[in-house]
């Protein structure tokens, strides 16, 4: 009745080719923009950007990336937690080293170190395949992970090695550091959220995305149709690397402000935006962002139910959510391997047809 | 859209939650994951006292202690979670349990006016009080640890450890490697080789290193465990029959839970502690009447007693004292964070006053100033016996070597003060 696309003429190509072609949708993604830039930063504090709304935008950056690599090329990473050291050490050592530049500059620099370093070990998948390639990324997660623990440079010889995070601020206003204000820091991850989806949408409807999905679906019928798999390979992980680098870089200056590799980039980081693509659905833009915000608010949402609503133990409550998420992860792999994107499209479909589904 | 909607009732929720009580102290507990041996006795002891006061008392000075369980699961990113949703429930104290996030909460809580207490843990440098205003490490820390833990191995042989081998097993995070500092420069000082030897998180699978301390055969291991890392050290010496009394772990690698897997081949290692071990106290005995035959425990009381629960017992003692010292101080029942803090800069726990709460000879005196925020800063060695299943105090508390540590404070304290753009306050 109210979502379909009857009436919504278009007249050009390009308006038959943009991302939202029913109206719906477009307001709807117009209104979330506006509620997201403007609503919330009135409204946030303290609480709800440290345990929610960062570490969900955050993530949504390192599920996309880790999506363009495993969902559109179809290159299985378990690297992830690795590339967002990466991006983490980047930034630290460029802000440190260059405090009168921008952090904005310095993240996106971060992202680029990142690429150049998930290039690297992207190579070995010019040859090997699958679960294989998953062991040499696994690789890299491990080597990454030692090199910054161990290398003094990394955290400038720091006691502790630890890295932490100095003030910084755009257009004046302090992003980073213990004193920055709730709104700012999440503003400026919403920026970059925004803009890096909007990078990856069109990067994979695009031909590069047409590339790697080719390259996914069948590497040796690719070859034949004329993409070179040595590009497709090495430009998914470039661009994948980038995006995790960035929410690496993020994580670490606007986030946490202080890190410790083991501990914050861990095996468990690469599990963790690995479950959140599966949950969310493989290949999709929004699988990205509904895994991340799965995977995030759960562990939140359990805990204030039950301990906070019902009153149980914490222990338990904490076990429980590992059950359920488990669970929860076996049942979507079972039952629907293309995640809550699938789900999301079924409803979809079913509106547009209410109240006449035959 | 589920997503909206769980957020939403989310969002219902965290407003319905607040519960305010008079007294509110969050505890970042830890009773899952890898962490857990380690985490669960000292949460028993802390919320088991704090329930004593409650039950015996009606808490301290008639108001009411609400401890308020967190679970971090030793998780910086989760112990962020639960600092942000507890702080604004007038939240006194912070007592982080694990220094990463003691890392995270030092310039958070000092910009939010809530004093942080990283009990014989976190940043050393934290005792320059000049520099770390919000934040306290009484009543010991690490620097002091190794320097203690050198000193007796130094009497062991005979006044001198020229010439020999120590090797530090170390928990590779911020925590294990806070003694390495410390070591090289007691190194220089006293002609021994320093081997620092990491165990990645969590510490499950030491093989390789200790083949590497078969090895080099040193003379001395010290370890910086924590958690599952503990256990797992004391059986991997004892199969390869490292003499144990040559083991020396920090206060964090010296319970039950770290010792009891390796069954005798645990008997005879050493840790440092910095109080008492045993229920050989009244007010533990109390706790066991009043609390646990009651049924009124935080956990299933098999902890009570044990070094880790006794290390609970003592920073609830500690933090009840403060909240005591803070109400004589500004006349009011109910105090606030920064009460709290001026409370714990001028913090005194005399002998006699250990002995009046029912803890005599519990733990070294404490009198802390403005520009020393961790005082005795004392260290004893223990041992462990597997027949009896006891811990004993074999020696006085020792004191460090001032000499080598103050300056290695102060210039990490100045390093910090220069990095955050903190000016040192003056203290008189």
């Amino acid at each position: 009745m109210l979502y379909r696309e009857a009436g919504d003429f278009k007249t050009s190509y390009k308006d038959d080719s943009q991302t939202f072609p029913i109206r719906i949708d477009r307001w709807g993604y117009y209104a979330i923009l506006a509620i997201a830039f403007i609503a919330v930063p009135l409204v946030i504090n303290d609480y709800w950007a440290s345990a929610v709304l960062l570490p969900f935008l955050i993530y949504a950056i390192a599920a996309l990336g880790l999506n363009i690599l495993t969902g559109f090329c179809g290159q299985v990473s378990l690297g992830t937690g690795g590339f967002m050291a990466v991006g983490a050490y980047a930034c630290y050592k460029l802000m440190t080293a260059f405090p009168e530049v921008n952090i904005v500059i310095h993240v996106i620099l971060a992202g680029g170190v990142t690429a150049c370093v998930g290039v690297l070990f992207g190579l070995p998948s010019l040859r090997i395949k699958g679960f294989y390639l998953a062991v040499a990324t696994l690789a890299a997660q491990f080597f990454l992970v030692w090199l910054f623990n161990k290398v003094g440079w990394f955290y400038n010889y720091s006691a502790s090695g630890q890295i932490s995070a100095p003030t910084r601020t755009v257009l004046s206003i302090e992003v980073t550091g213990p004193t920055a204000s709730p709104w700012a820091k999440y503003l400026i991850c919403l920026t970059f959220v925004t803009v890096m989806a909007w990078l990856a949408r069109n990067l994979t409807r695009g031909s590069v995305g047409r590339k790697w999905m080719a390259i996914r679906d069948m590497d040796i019928a690719a070859e034949i149709i004329g993409v070179n798999p040595l590009a497709a390979k090495l430009s998914a992980f470039a661009v994948s690397s980038f995006f995790v680098g960035i929410s690496g870089a993020l994580f670490f200056s606007v986030y946490l402000g202080a890190v410790e590799v083991g501990e914050v980039f861990g095996i468990q980081k690469s599990f963790l935006v690995l479950f959140m693509i599966i949950i969310g659905g493989l290949g999709s833009i929004f699988g990205s962002f509904a895994g991340a915000a799965f995977i995030v608010l759960l562990p939140v949402f359990l805990k204030n139910v039950l301990v906070g609503g019902m009153g149980w133990a914490t222990d338990l409550a904490a076990h429980l959510e590992l059950l359920i998420l488990g669970g929860l992860i076996m049942m979507f792999l079972i039952l629907e391997p293309h995640g809550l994107t699938a789900y999301w499209r079924t409803l979809k479909e079913k509106m547009r047809l209410w109240p006449f589904p035959h | 859209m589920k997503l909206k909607m769980i957020a939403a009732a989310a969002a219902a929720l965290m407003t319905a939650v607040p519960a305010y009580a008079d007294l509110t102290i969050p505890a970042l507990n830890y009773r899952t994951g890898p962490y857990a041996p380690s985490g669960i006795p000292y949460a028993d002891g802390y919320s088991d006292y704090m329930t004593l006061l409650n039950e015996r008392d009606g808490g301290i000075g008639g108001e009411r202690i609400n401890v308020l369980e967190c679970e971090t699961g030793y998780n910086t990113e989760k112990g962020v979670e639960c600092y942000e949703q507890t702080k604004g429930q007038g939240s006194l104290l912070y007592i982080p349990q694990s220094t990463g996030i003691t890392y995270q909460l030092i310039p958070k809580a000092s910009a939010d006016g809530i004093p942080v207490w990283s009990m014989a843990y976190g940043r050393t440098s934290a005792v320059n009080g000049k520099v770390f205003e919000w934040i306290f490490n009484l009543p010991v820390t690490y620097w002091d640890g190794a320097s203690v833990a050198v000193k007796y191995a130094m009497e062991q042989e005979g006044g001198s450890l020229e010439g020999k081998k120590i090797a530090l097993v170390y928990h590779n995070s911020a925590y294990g490697k806070e003694p390495i500092r410390t070591l090289e420069a007691l190194a220089a000082k006293h002609g021994f080789e320093f081997v620092p030897i990491a165990v990645d998180h969590p510490g499950q699978e030491q093989k390789s290193q200790w083949l590497q301390i078969r090895r080099e055969r040193p003379d001395y291991v010290f370890m910086w465990g924590w958690g599952v890392m503990n256990s797992v050290a004391i059986q991997e010496a004892a199969n390869i029959r490292y003499p144990m009394d040559k083991f020396i772990g920090v206060w964090w690698s010296g319970s039950e839970a770290d010792v009891v897997p390796a069954g005798e081949g645990a008997n005879g290692y050493k840790s440092l502690t910095f109080h008492g071990a045993g229920t050989d106290f009244p007010a533990l005995q109390e706790i066991k009447t009043t609390v646990i035959d009651a049924g009124k425990n935080a956990g299933d009381g098999s902890k009570w007693g044990e070094v880790g629960y006794n290390r609970g017992v003592y920073a609830a003692a500690m933090t009840a004292e403060a909240i005591r010292q803070a109400q004589e101080k500004t006349g009011n029942a109910a105090i606030t964070a920064a009460d709290m803090r001026d409370a714990l800069e001028n913090l005194t726990v005399s002998d006699a006053r250990f002995e009046e709460i029912g803890l005599g000879g519990f733990a070294p005196a404490v009198s802390q100033t403005c520009g020393a925020h961790s005082t005795p800063r004392l260290a004893a060695v223990q041992q462990w016996n597997a027949a009896d299943k006891t811990w004993t105090v074999l020696t006085d508390y020792i004191e460090p070597d001032f000499e080598i540590i103050d300056p290695l404070i102060q210039e990490d304290s100045m390093a910090y003060a220069t990095e955050a753009g903190i000016t040192p306050r003056e203290c008189n």
